[in-house]
């Protein structure tokens, strides 16, 4: 590379100064204090003195894998991820599918309506599961009409998880389904043809060209679904805070509950958890996709 | 990651000869479409529950809350939300809080997208780095640091610090980028020729040309202000800056002990309709937005 004129990287900056001022407040300066904060006993009075805290080093960390509350949370957190994502994943890839291989009338149709949950608002869905999932709600009048007395489905610890799951997923099949579709026409269509050529039929088709080739996108979407499963707060928030007696609470959930009790310390160092374990899922994503882009 | 956006536009246009074919098998057909209909049904059911809820008498809710449609429709639900203290403030602070990001996205973006595709300098990797770095960091994990700087700013409790933090969105950097990337460089490189200073040639020039991209912009940033919860939740202490979903889930909360689920319906309406409507005239950009970055 030439040497760059001075002037023009000058310019350059400049068109980016509004950008990077709001990066360095927002994500750079606070990602580095919340490792700071990590490592004190800041609380929410300290605000006025922020001079004032002790450095604990990593007791926060230390009393963080000894909390059962944490812990019970990393599992929730954990199982929302291994049920959510294949469901998430599945889901989406069927009707993906489906939508590619035979259907062509109707499919921008059929699209939006499965992209439709994406971009509604989750307060107001969550508003309206609590209505269908309430004890005498939607969902239990229908249960009652083939005969079934419906449960508290909110109020039952083994019960709440599994709707707040489905509401996850609701949510989020369409846009593992777009990325899907995304994927399976950039496949080469000649590559069928070929194949048809050679007798190969629909399965296997299916098996030998289809999976393979989707393999980028399939791995883009498993890790996309992951971290925001890790993150998930908004569903359990909204539908039950965690509730009945932690069966739903995050680990998300829980550095909002800690922030909450003016433990800046403790949620800082939970976020730090939830960093690193985002930063290992994304960098595990760019080593397995680097190869193909 | 674009090549799939542009692949799925095309394939909506040109209508493909199906990949896998199942014209020879006659009753694969309508299973496939019975299948796709049912599914869209199930996934349509939370709007029929929040249709048919909102426009029953509250008398109805409660001598039969779980039915799915009303014997007789009012709008009686939506008048009382109207009436509702603070409402009309929450829609008027999420329209205030809406604007603020989607101005503020499509002048830092266009500018910071322009810059990473069309110059070459000192730094650029590093700005692109950081423009990638800071769609991954996980909000959960910078929200304490970040609510103590609005403190600190004296923002807490004020619209604008509630908008801030989503004026510059890494997403709409890299949709820009991308777009600008695909405008030639002798058209710049013309008019630079003929003298003009580059600003003068962002404006004129790049702007005018770049609709798309700020459209595109416009309606994903528009989108994720819109739906916004948890950092409203947090920055909003008193109800004169609650946005509308902060004041739905808190009015809700309060109601929780009455149940008057007509009004929360109703209110669930008027929070989604909006981008539903929306999304339904523009659902192409939607789409695009989200397969050519791979964001949510």
């Amino acid at each position: 590379m030439t040497a760059t004129p001075v002037r023009r990287t000058a310019v350059a900056w400049l068109f980016l100064t509004p950008f990077m001022v709001v990066f360095l407040l927002y994500t750079a300066i606070p990602t580095v204090a919340a490792l700071g904060f990590s490592l004190t006993d800041l609380r929410g009075t300290d605000l006025r003195h922020p001079f004032a805290v002790d450095f604990t080093g990593v007791e926060n960390y230390l009393r963080l894998f000894q909390d059962e509350t944490f812990l019970r949370d990393i599992l929730n957190t954990a199982l929302f991820v291994a049920v959510g994502v294949p469901l998430t994943m599945g889901i989406g890839f069927a009707l993906a599918l489906t939508l590619n291989s035979g259907v062509r009338r109707l499919r921008s149709l059929f699209r939006t309506v499965f992209f439709a949950p994406v971009v509604t608002n989750v307060v107001a869905v969550a508003l309206i599961w609590q209505y269908a999932f309430n004890a005498g709600g939607t969902v239990n009048k229908a249960l009652g009409a083939v005969g079934f007395a419906g449960p508290n489905w909110l109020d039952d610890p083994n019960l709440a998880m599994p709707v707040v799951i489905l509401l996850g997923v609701w949510r989020n099949f369409g846009t593992a389904m777009v990325l899907f579709l995304a994927g399976l026409q950039a496949i080469p269509r000649d590559v069928y043809e070929a194949a048809a050529l050679d007798g190969a039929g629909r399965w296997r088709q299916l098996r030998h060209i289809t999976l393979p080739l989707l393999l980028p996108t399939t791995l883009m979407v498993s890790v996309l679904l992951t971290v925001f499963y890790l993150q998930v707060f908004d569903e359990p928030y909204l539908l039950t805070d965690g509730g009945p007696l932690g069966s739903t609470e995050s680990v998300a959930l829980y550095t909002y509950h800690q922030f909450g009790a003016g433990e800046f310390g403790m949620s800082s160092a939970a976020s730090f958890v939830m960093l690193v374990l985002v930063t290992l899922v994304s960098l595990v994503q760019f080593r397995l996709l680097r190869p193909r882009a | 990651m674009t090549a799939l956006a542009a692949s799925l536009e095309d394939a909506d246009m040109t209508a493909p000869a199906p990949s896998i074919s199942l014209r020879r098998r006659s009753f694969a057909r309508p299973l496939l479409y019975g299948a796709l209909v049912l599914c869209a049904l199930l996934t349509m059911l939370p709007f029929v529950w929040v249709a048919g809820g909102s426009l029953r008498s509250l008398a109805e809710i409660r001598s039969d809350p779980g039915a799915w449609l009303p014997h007789h429709v009012t709008l009686d639900n939506f008048v009382r939300l109207f009436r509702t203290e603070g409402f009309a403030r929450f829609l008027t602070n999420s329209v205030v809080v809406a604007t603020l990001v989607v101005i503020g996205n499509i002048v830092a973006a266009s500018a910071a997208g322009y810059a990473l595709a069309k110059f070459d300098f000192a730094g650029r990797r590093i700005a692109f780095g950081a423009v990638m770095a800071a769609m991954m960091v996980p909000f959960t994990a910078v929200f304490v640091p970040q609510f103590v700087l609005t403190v600190d700013m004296g923002l807490a409790d004020t619209l604008a610090g509630i908008a801030l933090p989503a004026v510059a969105m890494p997403m709409s950097v890299f949709i820009m980028r991308q777009y600008a990337m695909s405008i030639p460089d002798d058209l710049l490189e013309a008019a630079r020729i003929d003298g003009a200073g580059e600003f003068r040639i962002f404006f004129r020039i790049f702007l005018p040309l770049a609709g798309p991209a700020v459209a595109t912009i416009t309606i994903m940033s528009f989108l994720a202000s819109w739906n916004n919860f948890i950092w409203p939740l947090i920055v909003a202490q008193s109800t004169s800056t609650y946005t509308l979903p902060v004041g739905l889930a808190a009015t809700s909360q309060a109601a929780a002990h009455v149940t008057d689920y007509g009004l929360m319906l109703a209110g669930a309406i008027v929070v989604m309709l909006p981008v539903l409507a929306l999304f339904l005239l523009l659902q192409r950009y939607f789409v695009q937005g989200i397969a050519g970055t791979g964001m949510r």
